[in-house]
């Protein structure tokens, strides 16, 4: 069986601060997981004992979500990922209830794409990313039937906080009849749910950006079915979602999630700290160290910074190097670094754009692992631009 | 020595990277995304990416993308684009190679410590005694491509690997074969990779520039049919003017792209003495006297003399009276054996 060291101390060597792309998985979760992998295989639908043991943990998980993001159980649909709630939050929305969807340019491709599949409206945002309100007025006073209005709670790639109490009092008054979602992909590390569960319809989660693995998703439908499910079938998940549950992800999803929770206020403030330190100590050492977002307008575990003079690409292949693990933008199909959209809806321009790095930190990172980061970071940089 | 081998999921360059790889070399293989719109060959599509990745893998080289469509765009795509708008043909697969591949690539190869660029093209770089490099036709002369990378000067030839270049295709191909590398029996890629061959170079420059309808005049200047878009048409093109059949063969001779009207000749009014090349680079010192030239990527080399050179202008004279080049298409000298690339430029 698995011993508590076994999960993420693989490789000590490498510096990883990459956590908004992945998250190391917890060790409770790969250990809660593990039985239904082996002995508690059955399908949870399933009439026999056996059937009702994973059936069982699935209900637990669900009690155990619930409580962590501040809902009713029956509130909960697990999904296979966090794009599939994105899509079928808004999706599922139109579909439903006809009209218009409504994002900010920010959003995550799982959100932003869908909109413009659907026609619908893309509104600006301010210099840090969070959405423009007057335009989000403008845009549904001007629009007669609005389905869903999407916006994220935290940005995924600058790790900008959107105040969703805000966006929610807007949207209630000037679209009355719109479902609110919001993308919490970003924010269940670093935000109290239950701050913004209460504001929206529709809340979208994924399990391995917290600890939990990849392959989960978790879709909040408060007050019951607001959308058309995306994947209809055998009518699993009270028919939102259909599809033989994943017990073994959605045990470890719920086990990291709960951990998350409890640590979350001493992680924010430990993590902020060497945050700060590692930028701080980049501007010292570099000339053109831009930090993209104010600290006090993002969650503590985001660093993002413009460095003139440098390409991430050719940043990240010398970080690679010395096995310092980070990111630029989000990468296409073809796995090149595509401009940022995000920085671009800011008004950074392109040029400083293309030095854009993300630099995240999570619930393994360490001090020396700030250390090492500005080790190579300033003569990378300085390497860069001779 | 560490080589940035530029894989762009074919044959030639996944042998590239096998045979540095062989030679002890510390290789790490780059795909360049170059083109985002609609592409079935070349370099860019999600497939090619793929292939190049797993032969990557299969190798145990390191392998990553490096994203250079803007550079693409701005030297490459748009060029391409105005070019035609004034009736100009260009060769989009050497100004990639001037102004990407053996430029920013090898830009970011050396910031990133590489001491080298390979890539998977049939030409052959030497030594002379005296230490200069020497730019060689590829062993398979079917294959050979020292045509697309003639521009190559001194400094660049000191970084550049060509490992496949000594080799006939056939043998690139049992090499693959031998590893059981996916590429072995993938296609040659044939055509210019930001144009698909469902809607082809009409459909992509429609979408880009207005057409204009052109008069086809003969050499006396009396009309005899006419074109849909002036700016698709070629010097020596024979189809798609518009002429009623029988008679005698006749030939775009000239295209006055402003009057929007196209000559047509017979072949013997295509020939010309001489022609002029612009923007010359030259693989070592520029070159006066007899030479060989040639005018497409597998054209038969003429046999012709530079006559005057200076403003990186150079006037050839032919030894026999040569079909006119189309304006915008690279003109390659060659030494008097065929051997040596010498330089070249674009035909005015």
């Amino acid at each position: 069986m698995l011993s508590g060291s076994v999960g993420w101390v693989t490789e000590p060597a490498i510096t990883y601060l990459d956590h908004a792309a992945s998250t190391p998985m917890r060790a409770e979760a790969i250990e809660a997981m593990m039985p239904y992998l082996a002995e508690s295989y059955a399908n949870p639908s399933g009439s026999h004992r056996f059937a009702r043991r994973a059936r069982q943990a699935i209900d637990e998980s669900r009690d155990t979500v619930a409580a962590v993001v501040g809902c009713r159980p029956n509130e909960v649909v697990f999904t296979g990922c966090g794009t599939e709630s994105d899509n079928m939050a808004v999706g599922g929305a139109v579909s439903r209830l006809g009209g218009t969807a409504v994002c900010p340019a920010v959003e995550h491709h799982a959100v932003l794409h869908v909109v413009e599949r659907l026609g619908g409206v893309v509104v600006g945002v301010d210099n840090a990313g969070s959405v423009d309100l007057d335009q989000l007025v403008a845009t549904l006073d001007a629009e007669p039937d609005v389905a869903i209005v999407s916006v994220m709670a935290v940005n995924n790639e600058v790790g900008t906080i959107t105040d969703i109490a805000e966006v929610s009092r807007v949207v209630r008054r000037h679209a009355p009849g719109a479902l609110l979602h919001t993308d919490a992909v970003q924010a269940a590390c670093w935000l109290d749910l239950h701050t913004v569960t209460p504001h929206v319809d529709l809340l979208s989660l994924s399990a391995h950006k917290f600890g939990g693995p990849k392959g989960v998703g978790v879709l909040i439908e408060r007050g019951g079915p607001r959308v058309d499910p995306l994947i209809i079938g055998g009518g699993q998940e009270r028919e939102r979602r259909s599809g033989t549950q994943n017990t073994a992800g959605i045990v470890a999803t719920a086990t990291a999630l709960q951990l998350t929770d409890a640590e979350r206020d001493t992680e924010a403030v430990r993590l902020a700290g060497l945050r700060d330190r590692l930028v701080a100590e980049l501007q010292h050492r570099l000339d053109g160290v831009i930090e993209t977002v104010a600290p006090d307008r993002k969650v503590a575990g985001s660093g993002h910074v413009c460095i003139t003079g440098v390409e991430s690409e050719a940043l990240l292949y010398l970080l690679d190097e010395a096995d310092v693990c980070a990111s630029a933008a989000s990468a296409c199909a073809s796995g090149a670094m595509e401009p940022s959209h995000v920085l671009a809806a800011m008004g950074v321009e392109r040029a400083t754009a293309l030095g854009a790095l993300r630099l995240t930190l999570g619930h393994t990172t360490t001090e020396a692992d700030i250390d090492r980061a500005i080790e190579v970071l300033v003569p990378a940089v300085e390497r860069l631009r001779r | 020595m560490k080589i940035m081998c530029a894989m762009s999921g074919g044959v030639d360059s996944s042998v590239a990277a096998l045979l540095l790889q062989r030679a002890g070399h510390d290789v790490v293989g780059v795909t360049m995304k170059l083109w985002g719109g609609d592409s079935d060959t070349g370099c860019c599509s999600i497939s090619d990416v793929d292939d190049a990745r797993r032969v990557a893998q299969q190798l145990g080289i390191d392998h990553l993308v490096f994203n250079f469509g803007d550079d693409f765009d701005e030297h490459v795509v748009t060029p391409y684009i105005e070019a035609h708008r004034r009736g100009v043909t260009p060769n989009p697969c050497i100004e990639c190679n001037r102004s990407v591949k053996f430029a920013r690539l090898a830009e970011r190869a050396d910031l990133l410590g590489f001491d080298a660029v390979a890539t998977g093209h049939h030409a052959n770089i030497g030594r002379t005694a005296a230490g200069r490099y020497t730019l060689e036709r590829g062993a398979d002369p079917a294959k050979d491509q020292s045509y697309v990378v003639h521009m190559l000067d001194q400094a660049q030839l000191a970084r550049t690997m060509f490992p496949v270049g000594g080799l006939q295709k056939s043998d690139v191909r049992a090499l693959a074969a031998s590893i059981d590398l996916r590429t072995a029996d993938k296609p040659d890629s044939q055509d210019v990779c930001f144009i698909t061959s469902t809607g082809g170079r009409t459909a992509f420059l429609g979408d880009r520039i207005p057409f204009r309808p052109g008069v086809v005049v003969d050499t006396s200047g009396e009309r005899v049919g006419e074109v849909d878009s002036v700016e698709l048409v070629t010097i020596g093109q024979r189809k798609g003017l518009g002429l009623p059949g029988g008679g005698p063969k006749r030939y775009v001779v000239d295209v006055d792209n402003a009057a929007a009207t196209v000559t047509v000749g017979a072949d013997a009014d295509l020939l010309r003495a001489d022609l002029v090349v612009d923007a010359v680079s030259w693989v070592d010192e520029p070159v006066v006297g007899p030479v060989r030239v040639q005018c497409s990527a597998h054209g038969e080399p003429r046999l012709a003399t530079i006559t005057s050179g200076g403003d990186g202008a150079v006037t050839v004279t032919w030894s026999e009276p040569q079909r006119r080049i189309a304006p915008g298409q690279s003109v390659v000298f060659y030494d008097g054996t065929d051997t040596c690339v010498l330089g070249g430029g674009i035909c005015r």
